[in-house]
């Protein structure tokens, strides 16, 4: 999968689990303000990207600190890039 | 007896004929069927029954995904009946969110069907791991009361009583006795359920479901017919806008009907099969709560669900209770057994009976069975003056509640 495909994929699960509009997510938006999630919604994220790549991500320090879709590209990407190295 | 009156300002309903009061109504006076035949039900080994009463016109996305997504079905229908029955009452923030009005709203268990959907995904692995953050509010025995509050911003009490098939009789009881107390001015009040498997499932492994008319779905259930065979599960949510008298007449609210009678009774001896002597007594309660006579009673709305032991049970009760002079018919025949929400769409039926002077008969009703011909059963739909009417709920588990429902004057 490539980087771009990834993104993708993150993008399409989110907008289906938030029903947010696919053409309004860009790296930008924010997880909070734009997309108005909260702490429930964070949990079921995890969740989201967990069932999609097939890792687990839960436990993962990073994970606290993502605040914006782009942050969520670059954490999956360089997750995937990391199991796939190990 | 309430120390205040009571008066009901708001109806709302999802029922087999779709959402509203006057989409239930117009079904009910054309004799129609909500029970269809159910395919799903044939894949399910040891299931005999294939037919149900399915709510209709019912949009989830109506309601912002914030609280749909802690919502099942049934608190879906509740929360749509509800916002119809608060804005048919003409209530705004004011009075929802001013502490003086409460939730009283129970279904038979949490979501079924929510239930169903992590048991199977646990035990695939044994993993908690894909479990939604927002599956306990789906859940959790008050369900639909909290959704129902969430969405409209109610910060009074909240009750979730839970009676089966007598949950909504129950949550209107209560309500009543909550405002007749002066605990509260408005209660959002009724019922809720989900059509599951289960639900069917536990009424044929008790061959008390419907068996016989899989291929004529409209035919059944067949309240006090000969020829009934047993229940046919429904699903929807019926809910009333109770509101003290004092308030209605401030507000200038349109008064649809008074809340004057309620009782309930447990029967211990037995949890599964009503006892005629309770039922009667139960009745007699929520007349001597109302204060009136038997013979002031001019209709009898029964729970009747068109179970040999049921229907000849609580007509045994009628008759000893009303003689042979007082109509009685249930509204099953056409909506099925809607469990936690079968009190209040009944009764939201009855207030429109009392308005309209419109007695709805029994549908299916061909051919009374001797053993419940003790009482009246008017045929056709019948024009009649109509002040104080009688509604009543049994439940498995053993638990009987009447209510009495009058004209406002």
């Amino acid at each position: 999968m490539t980087d771009q495909e990834t993104v993708a994929l993150i993008n399409s699960s989110l907008a289906e689990e938030f029903e947010f509009d696919l053409a309004a997510m860009t790296p930008e938006t924010t997880l909070f303000e734009d997309m108005g999630l909260d702490s429930l919604d964070v949990v079921d994220l995890v969740i989201v990207l967990e069932t999609a790549f097939g890792m687990k991500i839960r436990e993962e320090e990073a994970i606290r600190k993502i605040r914006t879709l782009g942050d969520i590209h670059t954490f999956v990407i360089e997750k995937k890039r990391s199991t796939v190295g190990a | 007896m309430l120390l205040r009156r009571v008066v009901i300002t708001g109806v709302g309903v999802v029922s087999p004929f779709g959402r509203g009061i006057e989409s239930l109504m117009d079904g009910l006076l054309a004799g129609k069927s909500g029970v269809v035949r159910v395919p799903a039900l044939a894949e399910i080994t040891g299931m005999r029954t294939r037919v149900a009463a399915l709510a209709t016109g019912v949009d989830p996305m109506e309601i912002p995904r914030k609280f749909r997504r802690s919502m099942s079905n049934m608190s879906v229908f509740a929360t749509l009946a509800s916002q119809d029955a608060t804005a048919m009452a003409g209530l705004g923030a004011e009075q929802l969110a001013g502490g003086r009005l409460g939730v009283s709203l129970g279904s038979t268990t949490g979501s079924p069907q929510t239930l169903e959907e992590f048991f199977r995904d646990f035990g695939a692995d044994n993993s908690l791991e894909r479990m939604k953050s927002t599956l306990f509010f789906h859940i959790m025995n008050h369900s639909c009361a909290s959704n129902v509050a969430q969405v409209l911003g109610v910060t009074g009490r909240i009750l979730a009583p839970a009676a089966a098939c007598s949950t909504s009789c129950h949550a209107v009881g209560y309500a009543a006795e909550m405002i007749g107390l002066g605990k509260q001015d408005f209660m959002v009040c009724g019922g809720a359920d989900e059509f599951h498997p289960l639900t069917s499932g536990t009424f044929d492994i008790m061959n008390a479901a419907s068996l016989a008319f899989n291929d004529s779905p409209t035919s059944t259930p067949r309240p006090f017919d000969r020829d009934r065979d047993g229940i046919v599960c429904g699903e929807g949510s019926g809910i009333l806008l109770l509101e003290s008298l004092e308030s209605a007449l401030e507000r200038g609210a349109e008064i649809l009907a008074e809340i004057t009678g309620f009782a309930t009774n447990s029967d211990p001896g037995s949890i599964a099969n009503p006892n005629a002597s309770c039922i009667a007594d139960c009745m007699r309660q929520a007349l001597a709560d109302a204060e009136l006579e038997p013979s002031q009673v001019d209709y009898v709305n029964a729970h009747a669900t068109a179970t040999e032991q049921g229907d000849i049970a609580e007509c045994t009760a009628i008759a000893s209770v009303f003689g042979n002079g007082t109509p009685t018919s249930s509204l099953k025949g056409h909506l099925g057994h809607a469990m936690a929400a079968s009190g209040t769409l009944e009764l939201a039926a009855c207030i429109e009976m009392l308005r309209r002077g419109l007695l709805i008969p029994t549908l299916n009703l061909d051919h009374v069975d001797p053993r419940c011909a003790g009482v009246l059963h008017p045929t056709g739909v019948q024009e009649r003056q109509l002040n104080t009417i009688i509604k009543n709920n049994f439940a498995l588990g053993g638990v009987n509640s009447s209510i009495i429902l009058r004209r406002y004057q």
